[in-house]
């Protein structure tokens, strides 16, 4: 009987006993359905976060409080010793090659007649922030420097904030409450989406000097540094370092070029996915136990039909292949189910998150379901395979 | 010498479990030459399985030798053994010992599988063993849809699908009312007129009567 031949005959085993071999496989099935669905989902993620990084423009580096990455990393949580100076030296000192924003947040609760927007993200920020962060004003305008020199409480609103609190009505002119201090809107940002369900657009952007005065803020959350060359981002990135570095120590602040967070981003999710791979590895060998369990339930149920095979002329490797063909079919076709469902799922999902199945996923989870099926078939093809006989023709 | 297919010399067959050993064959000696239709009749326990269980070459004497077609099979391996019952030897149980949910030719077709014999071929032959006992009806038919003797003889079919030099019977009647049995010996004596060597066990004299040569065992020895 050739291989072929035995498949089709495992088949028909299988699906004759249709509820026995579908317990059989579900380990399997939940294995690799969750590898291709877990997968899919950390490289969405991944995607996601790179193209809103690379969206920035690669010429943009980012300043921020404490120590990312490196082999030493700080214990406990550090306070943020970023200061407004910091950013005034970098101006200064970076003119004629890169631009510097410095930004301050905070939560607070807008309000406007009756209606409220809780949890919006208010932004301190300068009035070159446009010109380093790409954003869309739809209506109105960005504030200029003398207006945020001179302490004026204007704001841009995102496009939550707009639907929260004007209902779709225009907010120009109008007066926004935040947080107690009425600021008068003049501008509205595109909208952005949301990220994992973050709303990128329950924001609002004010001068940063009314920010910190408001909230007595007086520690930067991030400086953007955007150089005019592609090619001087590293040369600009050591600059800001010795500079930052005469007043504050290596562990107070981090600056991030593109590449770097591409980087540090990839081994997030890398070790993510090397995590959630691991799980769903414990369930496919699970999933193989199961297998293993069920075909040697199975020799033994047939152990008359093996010894009739044997009087009638099989070799032992006909009885050893037959069974091990059989596990292969039955984790081949777990296998199998599980792929689809795996992207059926990630189809599904990638509808509210990005997803994105991949193909090494598929072809790994395919691959270690087959490679499960041959490990844990082998132990009852060989019992099959060595049965006596006589012994096996006159059991009951 | 020429004709002779089976020679036993002094075979016995010693069962040893445990503390226990129990000879069931003792000193057999044993020529049956190529065409011949014998009977080997005993009461139960007597040790006729015993013997045919060697004789098909699925256990091996405890001591003596056997010639199978002029080969002593002794020191042969059991994949040669399967090899030679594959070739040589074809079956008949009392049993029946057909797979259930497995139509009488694909039942008939398990030999040829491990001739290697391909899968259209498979299907000629098998339908014409179907025919020469008279089943070429039924050939889609499962076991749980034929009779006892209609599922013998698909087992006889089986037997014969791959032209063996010698068919043996162990009981092939023990299951059967006497009309079943009766049909059953005939296709025997048919194959025997054909040229086929038949070994046939029984316990039942009136089946026993039907073959050339009769051979009677009593407590593990030859006494006719
Ligand atoms: N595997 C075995 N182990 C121990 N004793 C056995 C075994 N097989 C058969 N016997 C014994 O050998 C004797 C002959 O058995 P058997 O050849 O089956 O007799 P028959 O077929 O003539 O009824 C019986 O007493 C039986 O109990
Ligand atoms: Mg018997």
């Amino acid at each position: 009987m050739n291989f072929t031949e035995v498949v089709a005959a495992s088949l028909k085993s299988i699906v004759s006993n249709r509820l026995r071999s579908f317990l059989t496989i579900l380990g399997i099935v939940i294995g690799v359905t969750s590898v291709i669905l877990l997968t899919s989902l950390v490289s969405g993620l991944k995607s996601y976060i790179t193209d809103q990084i690379q969206g920035l423009g690669s010429n943009l580096m980012f300043v921020i409080p404490g120590r990312v990455g490196g082999s030493r990393s700080p214990g406990g949580i550090q306070a943020n010793r970023l200061v407004m100076q910091d950013a005034i030296n970098l101006t200064n000192k970076l003119k004629g090659s890169a631009d510097v924003s410095a930004v301050v947040q905070k939560t607070a609760t807008l309000k406007y007649s009756a209606k409220n927007d809780k949890g919006a993200a208010v932004f301190g920020v300068q009035a070159n922030y446009p010109k380093l962060i790409s954003i869309k004003i739809i209506s109105g305008r960005f504030f200029n420097e003398s207006e945020a020199q001179g302490g004026k409480r204007v704001a841009i609103i995102g496009a939550t904030v707009k639907s929260n609190l004007f209902a779709g009505g225009s907010p120009l002119g109008k007066s926004v409450d935040v947080a107690g201090v009425k600021y008068s809107v003049i501008g509205e940002v595109g909208p952005r989406g949301s990220t994992f369900g973050v709303d990128m657009d329950n924001t609002i952007l004010i001068p940063l000097p009314a920010a910190t005065r408001q909230f007595g803020l007086d520690r930067l959350n991030t400086i953007y540094i955007s150089a005019f060359k592609a090619e001087g981002v590293k040369d600009i990135q050591n600059r800001a370092t010795a500079l930052l570095g005469k007043r504050l120590s290596e562990d107070d602040f981090s600056i991030l070029t593109q590449e770097q967070t591409l980087q540090t981003i990839s081994q997030i999710t890398s070790v993510l996915t090397i995590a959630l791979g691991g799980i769903a590895a414990i369930s496919l060998i699970v999933g193989g136990i199961g297998i293993m369990n069920i075909m040697l339930v199975s020799v033994t149920e047939r152990t008359r039909e093996i010894g009739l095979r044997k009087a009638l002329g099989a070799k032992q490797r006909d009885i050893r292949n037959q069974f091990l063909i059989e596990a292969l079919t039955l984790s081949g076709l777990g296998g199998i189910i599980g792929i689809v469902l795996g992207i059926v799922l990630s189809l599904v999902i990638g509808r509210f998150f990005t997803t994105a199945i991949t193909w090494w996923s598929i072809a790994l989870s395919f691959g270690f379901s087959m490679l499960v099926g041959v490990i844990f078939g082998v132990a009852p093809a060989i019992r099959a395979a060595k049965l006596d006989p006589i012994q096996a023709l006159r059991y009951e | 010498m020429k004709n002779s297919i089976i020679k036993l010399s002094h075979v016995s067959k010693i069962y040893q479990s445990e503390n226990i050993s129990f000879q069931a064959l003792k000193d057999i000696n044993l020529q049956i030459n190529k065409g011949e239709f014998v009977a080997i009749i005993g009461a139960s326990g007597s040790g006729k399985s015993t013997l045919m269980n060697i004789l098909g070459l699925l256990d091996k004497p405890t001591s003596g030798s056997y010639e199978l077609d002029g080969l002593s099979v002794a020191r042969l391996g059991q994949d040669t053994l399967a090899n030679i019952r594959n070739k040589k030897i074809g079956f008949v149980f009392q049993n029946f010992n057909l797979l259930p949910r497995t139509s009488a030719v694909e039942n008939v077709s398990l030999p040829l599988i491990y001739a290697g014999i391909s899968k259209k071929d498979r299907d000629i032959k098998a339908k014409g063993a179907l025919e020469q006992v008279g089943l070429g009806e039924k050939v889609g038919s499962h076991p749980n849809q034929l009779s006892g003797g209609q599922q013998q003889r698909v087992a006889i079919a089986r037997a014969l699908v791959n032209n063996p030099e010698v068919i043996l019977a162990d009981e092939p009647t023990g299951n059967l009312d006497s009309k079943s049995g009766t049909e059953i010996v005939r296709i025997f004596q048919r194959l025997n007129s054909k040229g086929h060597t038949i070994i046939i066990i029984t316990h039942e004299p009136e089946i026993a009567t039907h073959a050339k040569r009769i051979i009677k065992l009593k407590d593990g020895e030859i006494v006719k």
